[in-house]
């Protein structure tokens, strides 16, 4: 019985996005026309490819609050590039580069010095945000600056959907590919679940951790790119604050905030049913300025349904006992 | 005693003069070892006698001071846990070292799974190999299934093929037993048989003497970190076994002193829990050290830490000197006069970062301080007071706690009750892992208390200290009170039948 | 082994090294020469750094801040943490805006504030002491969702027109060049160094920091303590947003942004260790200092603000990376 309830985690947060679509066609059926549902998933897939990342991370014990920054700075990186006439596939590289490079910076500081992760990206978050500004004076970036080709492409239609969404659905397949059949991917578990096991299998616990906030760094790294073509703008603060939005859809997609537990449908579906609200916000008629506080309140809720169903469970020394467990 | 097989075979594995000394305490002295393909030596001891040293020390995860490790007559060294495993040493460890998250064939493989295309995790294989692997050990498990979702048993099944997914030649078995049940065990023994027919040494260790006998073809005896005897089973009577594993009597001189006992102070009726204990009820009086014998995991603790308010009983009562008290926190269980020396001194005991002072005042703030503001002068005086009734050696009252040794870490936390002036006292395992010389420091303590009319609780899994001190002990066993013994009934024989659960001989 | 091969028991003296040459090797003593390098390297660097009326205008840089760091000084070294009590001044702040658009007086407006306050940190309190969720998460959460509010509230509108006499908080003097909110620094960082060093619940703090478990085993009532810190953190937040709603005259729903990540940075400046059970009061007065006076003294120089956030985060990995570093190298 206790098996059926766990599987169905990820069951019940689907339940969950399907009822609150259901309930919004109810009054506005437009909404869940087939290519609104595709603009959803569309304007929803930055958030996902974070999530992800974060995933990794939060999987090893870790939390990275510098995804937004570090998003935003590969973003105004990739928008000079291209101010400087670099290639496309160039720019694409170097931004995924060079936000691995900020993860690792991550990394490295939380393996050989072993600081508090929470501390190290609440630092690094405003120091990236500050190289921003140090890289432009404080300018902003604007469409008109950007050439045509850089803010087409995550927009092209491929099949009826954007680049972007292909994007998106391509880092959670090879995304979901990691987790699950590579040695890396199965130590993140390892890491966050059990440490002391984990030692005694031959798995390095910092450099596992390393791993995690490079692959997350990368992955806002890209989403940096996306995000400023897509909105064909950057600044200083594009994306400010987003960093909640993706804890938020982990630990609302079952991402246990204590490592080692999670999956990648959790994450995603999280991440969907944030980007769900956020949509259909306006078109209930509420303010958008809602948005903040509901996340705030679903983070909450989620992690408290996470934590009951996680109860600590005593020693089981009474024979009897056992066999009613 | 010479190492001889009786099947005449060479041991694959041999230990030859391992001492393991830690800060204060000689683990392991110059003790030996041999195992020998497809037979199954048990490892008796009582706890402290040294059996998790020397499997940590087969395992790779400690290194011996002295002494030598040979496979095959060959001497080597295990630097690692990699190493221990290269050379086909593996174990099978008291708590299930896995992954609740992964899967069941994931878990058998993690750290060393086969690869397939593009250096993926080959899953098809991979789950296939684990199922031959559970296959051969009888285990009906899918292989495909999360581990948070098997019970403690199963648990066990995964962590045996883990263990044989290394082409294992010596297998350790750190008393695979105690979390199993009647079922559970027999198929157990059906494994073992079946390991022993490949040709493996097993290393079984265990307390239970019904399933030595049962399974083991040779027996290897510690007692306080040195070999004492080793042979064939056959021949071998269980009360043999005891006499070496206990000594010879009780040879150590306690400092038990007369108390006059009293009236009753605490009295315990009914005490039940879901999953831990059931059933406890006893009456502690002035002036009585009562002990508390049985296996590990037998729910000992666990009960205390009820009486102590850090679980609450699901049913039962409590009465400290006739009036009833419900203690829902350790708050109120000080309130109430009844104090806990945990057995886990450096989590649960010491605050090791704060000075002796500050720990020894710690629950008696209330009397030291005047309005809620500290009085230092007060606090040094308190603990200068009690630390000299318990003869500490520290450098100064202001060191940190963590810098001393393990008795003198105890000296401060039982000054730290004593400062409270408890009515009843609970020492969990007050003297283990500490030195000979503060053992008897808190010996004596103990029985100076008791001869001033405190009331002791002393739960304690060493037989000569539970005789040497106890004026009536209760065992226990599986979370139940099985025995209580006084007087002339407290022999070490009968505290041991009690605990391992063997009949009276009809 | 018996009673009689005991020596009689030693005499243990109280303490081996002095408080002087304690306090001398601190980690407080190095920052205060830093404070001091740093008062010296400006007034070298810039003429007007030495008016008196500058430099108290310069504490307004930290004040607010530090008011916020005191509490979350005892509540990290606890080994907890509130990462919402920017969030707490936002919703503080719009609390006291619609009370004075309804017409309320001054004292109530402060009262409000910091009943605001009060009960944010209950709700945080609550949901860590009381139900036991991590604290780093919680405050995440509740980052949002008391900001969320004042956004629902005020979306990209602001509050302006506070009555005159209430900008006394953040703007009056209490006597010739010190401020009311200089004032209530000083007051305060006495008496938050006289709560942690000098009372049994400061006491608590260390000990529930070092080891939580060894203190419930104890006999303290860990989460009550826990509870009372975050009461204390949210009340400290909500006098902070009295001061800044004050000093600014309006509120906006982004008001006080980044304020949580200054107040632990400062925190961990003044030697406070981000895992708990160590750090003090006057660590954290001089780390207020410090970091005030860099504010200013860059301000002097003209560098931008946002730079000032480089710093301030450079600051804070760097305090807790060098030392470890340095110990990593002489091993």
């Amino acid at each position: 019985m206790l098996s059926s309830l766990l599987k169905s985690r990820e069951a019940v947060l689907a339940f969950a996005i399907l009822v609150l679509v259901a309930l919004i066609a109810l009054r506005f059926p437009a909404f869940v026309a087939p290519s609104n549902l595709a603009a959803v998933f569309t304007d929803t897939s930055p958030l996902i490819i974070l999530a992800l990342g974060q995933m990794a991370v939060i999987l090893t014990k870790c939390i990275d609050l510098s995804v937004a920054a570090n998003l935003a700075l590969c973003g105004m990186v990739a928008a000079m590039l291209n101010g400087m006439g670099v290639p496309l596939p160039a720019i694409l590289l170097a931004v995924i580069v060079l936000g691995a490079a900020l993860g690792a910076v991550n990394g490295l500081l939380v393996w050989t010095l072993n600081i508090p992760s929470i501390v190290v990206t609440l630092g690094t978050m405003t120091i990236f945000r500050g190289i921003i500004f140090l890289l432009t004076d404080g300018k902003w970036i604007n469409a008109h600056q950007m050439s045509a080709g850089f803010k087409a492409f995550p927009r092209a239609a491929f099949l009826g959907l954007p680049v972007m969404a292909w994007i998106a659905l391509a880092v959670v397949g090879c995304f979901a590919l990691f987790i699950a059949r590579t040695p890396l991917g199965r130590a993140l578990f390892a890491v966050g679940g059990n440490p002391h096991a984990a030692v005694y299998t031959g798995i390095h616990i910092g450099k596992t951790q390393f791993a995690a906030f490079v692959i997350s760094g990368a992955l806002a790294g890209l989403t940096g790119y996306l995000w400023v073509a897509r909105y064909a703008v950057a600044y200083v603060d594009i994306a400010g604050g987003f960093e909640l939005d993706v804890v938020a859809a982990c630990v609302i997609g079952g991402i246990a905030i204590a490592g080692g537990a999670g999956s990648v449908a959790g994450a995603v579906m999280g991440a969907l049913f944030l980007g769900i609200i956020k949509n259909a916000l306006p078109v209930v008629g509420i303010s958008p300025f809602w948005q903040l506080a509901i996340s705030g309140s679903t983070i909450l809720i989620a992690i408290a349904v996470n934590a009951r169903s996680q109860g600590k469970k005593g020693r089981i020394i009474l024979k009897q006992a056992e066999h009613r467990a | 005693m010479q190492a001889q097989s009786a099947s005449g075979t060479a041991p694959v594995l041999s230990l030859r003069g391992i001492t393991k000394t830690f800060p204060g305490v000689r683990a392991l002295n110059a003790v030996q070892l041999d195992l020998y393909p497809g037979q199954v030596t048990a490892l008796i001891g009582e706890n402290g006698a040294g059996k998790s040293t020397i499997v940590k020390i087969l395992t790779g995860i400690y290194q011996p001071d002295e002494g030598t490790i040979a496979v095959d007559g060959q001497e080597i060294r295990f630097p690692t846990a990699q190493a221990a495993g290269a050379a086909g040493v593996t174990a099978i460890h008291q708590e299930t070292v896995l992954f609740d998250e992964l899967t069941v064939a994931e878990n058998i493989f993690i750290g060393h799974a086969p690869r397939g295309r593009f250096g993926l995790i080959d899953t098809a294989r991979m789950v296939e190999e684990a199922r031959h692997l559970l296959a051969s050990i009888g285990a009906d498990l899918d292989a495909n299934i999360r581990l948070r979702d098997l019970g403690i048993a199963a648990k066990h099944l995964v962590a045996i093929a883990r263990a044989l997914s290394i082409d294992a030649r010596v297998v350790i078995m750190d008393e695979p037993t105690a979390a199993l049940s009647h079922k559970e065990i027999h198929e157990l023994y059906d494994l073992v048989e079946k390991l022993k027919a490949q040709g493996k040494a097993i290393l079984f260790i265990s307390h239970k003497f019904d399933e030595i006998f049962r399974i083991a073809d040779r027996f290897t005896v510690f007692r306080d970190g040195q070999f004492v005897a080793e042979g064939p089973m056959g021949g071998v009577q269980e009360a043999d076994l005891v006499q070496m594993m206990v000594g010879r009597a009780v040879d150590q001189i306690y400092p038990k002193r007369p108390a006059e006992i009293g009236a009753p102070v605490l009295t315990v009726a009914g005490y039940c829990h879901p999953t831990e204990f059931d059933d406890i009820g006893f009456t502690l009086h002035r002036g009585e050290i009562l002990g508390f014998y049985g296996l590990i995991g037998a729910g000992r603790s666990e009960v205390m830490q009820a009486l102590f308010g850090i679980t609450r009983p699901s049913k039962g009562a409590c009465k400290v000197e006739g009036e009833v008290r419900v203690i829902r926190s350790t708050a109120e269980a000080v309130e109430a006069g009844i104090v806990y020396v945990p057995e886990d001194r450096g989590r649960q005991g010491a605050v090791k970062g704060l000075p002796i002072f500050q720990n020894v005042t710690l629950p008696s703030l209330g009397r030291t301080s005047r309005h809620g503001f500290l009085r230092l002068a007060e606090e040094f005086a308190l603990t200068r007071e009690y630390t000299r009734r318990l003869d500490l050696r520290a450098a100064s009252l202001d060191q940190d706690v963590g810098l001393l040794s393990g008795g003198n870490q105890q000296k401060v936390v039982i000054a730290k009750w004593l400062a409270t002036r408890p009515r009843v006292i609970i020492l969990d395992e007050p003297t283990k892992g500490i030195d000979i010389g503060s053992k008897a420091a808190v010996h004596d303590f103990m029985s100076e208390l008791a001869a001033q009319g405190l009331a002791v609780i002393m739960v304690s899994s060493e037989i000569p200290e539970v005789l040497g001190m106890a004026d009536r002990v209760i065992v226990m066993r599986e979370g139940r009170i099985a025995a209580e013994f006084v007087g002339e009934t407290m022999t070490p024989e009968n505290l041991v039948r009690a605990a391992v659960g063997i009949e009276e001989a009809a | 082994m018996t009673a009689a091969s005991q020596p009689t028991p030693r005499h243990i003296p109280d303490r081996l090294k002095s408080r002087l040459s304690r306090t001398l090797k601190s980690w407080e003593a190095l920052l205060l020469v830093v404070a001091a390098a740093i008062f010296v390297a400006n007034a070298l660097a810039s003429p007007y750094f030495l008016d008196p009326w500058n430099l108290s205008d310069a504490s307004f840089n930290f004040t607010e801040k530090a008011l916020i760091a005191f509490a979350m000084a005892m509540l990290i070294i606890a080994g907890e943490i509130d990462l919402s009590v920017a969030a707490i001044i936002a919703l503080a702040s719009t609390v006291m805006g619609s009370a004075m658009v309804a017409g309320a007086p001054v004292w109530a407006l402060v009262g409000l504030g910091i009943g605001t306050g009060l009960a944010c940190g209950a709700f945080n309190g609550l949901l860590v002491a009381g139900f036991g969720l991590p604290s780093i998460v919680v405050t995440i959460g509740t980052m949002s969702l008391f900001r969320g509010i004042s956004y629902i509230v005020l979306g990209d509108g602001a509050f302006t027109g506070y009555p005159p006499e209430f900008g006394w908080f953040g703007q009056g003097y209490v006597w010739w060049v010190f401020s009311f909110e200089l004032a209530l620094f000083a007051v305060m960082a006495v008496v938050f160094g006289v709560l942690l060093h000098r009372t049994n619940f400061g006491r608590l703090v260390y000990v529930i920091g070092n080891n939580a478990t060894a203190a419930r085993f104890s006999g303290v009532r860990v989460d009550r303590v826990r509870f009372i810190l975050f009461l204390l953190t949210g009340v400290m937040s909500g006098v902070a947003s009295v001061c800044l709603t004050s000093r600014l005259g309006s509120t906006r729903p982004s008001i006080a942004t980044g304020f949580e990540l200054e107040a632990v940075t400062m925190v961990v400046l003044g030697g406070v260790s981000i895992l708990g059970g160590s750090g003090s009061i006057p660590g954290v007065v001089i780390a207020a200092l410090v970091m005030g006076l860099v504010t200013f003294g860059l301000g002097l120089l003209n560098v931008p603000g946002i730079v000032m956030s480089i710093i301030v985060g450079g600051l804070l990995i760097g305090v807790i990376a060098l030392p470890r570093l340095w110990a990593m190298m002489r091993k």
